[in-house]
């Protein structure tokens, strides 16, 4: 195979990281949704959390899109 | 490639404005350099400027700034304890800076500086310094009691406080590459589907109603990344109170 060719699958493969970066926002979501709904009055307390939470479930999705752009710069 | 303007990438390319060599070392004024000083610039002016009237009922623009003030000191307070708030200009400044550069880059034809990860990673290096060496300070040998979390049994050691090690390590560099990667993926996104738009559009003819698709979702892609700006240097920010929280409390 051509090397151009595998760079450009291996790139299109990293970007599968973010599937996984999907279902964790939506895990962290719907949980929260969950436990506000049964007690709405200690939500706003885990506000903070739950957007942290949601920035590492995200940071994990986008280190496999800078593994897609190691891999296509080099 | 980069030549192209049509390239996703191309907003990311710097530019020299002004040539400086000192040394052998490459000193120039860049754009990066200028859009960090236009965001060091918004920031100062507008806290100096709505703070100048120091009236005792706020008018608008004091109560954004000192609603800034809380939002800040709140978060210190909550995360690193009131210990922590000897280290709230810092992180008032990080955050106020992280978020006036990300929003700065929403402007069309600006230059997003949190974009690359020299920046960013620049700025991690500033936070895990001073958490080591605050921690250490502070607390001495005992510091090194954060890689080994209490109510651990004994023999659990040679497992834990390599994971806690390479975690600790590994802080600056989540911390980079989540601003950067957020940053970047979100202008690229916005470029390629701003190009559609365009791609959509020259075809022609009825086709060219099919241009309003992409167009509603850069539109609705701009109003993610004004929520993504924010949040981003929000989550730069209270990670900082809890790493900060760390080198004052070390015992987990």
């Amino acid at each position: 195979m051509e090397v151009e060719a595998a760079k450009m699958i291996g790139a299109g493969l990293a970007a599968i990281a973010l599937a996984g970066a999907g279902v964790g926002i939506g895990l962290i979501f719907g949980s929260f949704l969950q436990g506000a709904l049964r007690n709405p009055s200690a939500a706003p307390q885990f506000q903070a959390m739950v957007y942290i939470g949601f920035a590492l479930a995200e940071a994990t999705g986008l280190f496999g899109l800078v593994m897609a752009f190691v891999i296509l710069g080099a | 490639m980069a030549e192209n303007a049509n390239d996703p990438m191309h907003q990311f390319v710097i530019n020299k404005i002004a040539d400086f060599q000192i040394g052998g070392l490459d000193l120039s004024f860049t754009n990066s350099s200028l859009w960090m000083v236009a965001a060091v610039a918004t920031v100062s002016l507008f806290m100096m400027s709505a703070m100048s009237g120091r009236a005792l009922i706020p008018g608008r623009m004091q109560s954004v700034a000192e609603l800034c003030y809380e939002f800040i000191s709140n978060m210190v307070r909550d995360n690193a304890g009131t210990e922590g708030m000897k280290f709230f200009p810092f992180v008032f400044t990080v955050f106020t800076f992280v978020l006036s550069c990300n929003m700065l880059g929403m402007i069309p034809y600006s230059f997003t500086v949190t974009s690359h990860i020299i920046v960013t990673f620049a700025l991690a290096a500033v936070i895990i310094t001073i958490v080591l060496v605050y921690g250490l300070l502070r607390n001495g040998f005992k510091f090194f009691g954060l890689f080994l979390p209490s109510g651990v049994p004994w023999w659990m050691a040679p497992i834990m406080v390599p994971i806690e090690v390479i975690s600790f390590l590994s802080r600056p560099i989540s911390l980079s590459v989540r601003l950067f990667a957020n940053m970047l993926a979100g202008h690229t996104v916005l470029k390629v589907f701003a190009g559609f738009v365009v791609s959509i559009g020259s075809v022609g003819g009825l086709a060219m109603l099919g241009a309003i698709v992409p167009l509603a979702m850069a539109t609705a892609l701009i109003g993610l990344e004004f929520l993504v700006a924010f949040l981003q240097a929000f989550i730069f920010s209270i990670l900082t109170c809890i790493y900060l929280n760390d080198a004052i409390h070390p015992s987990h």
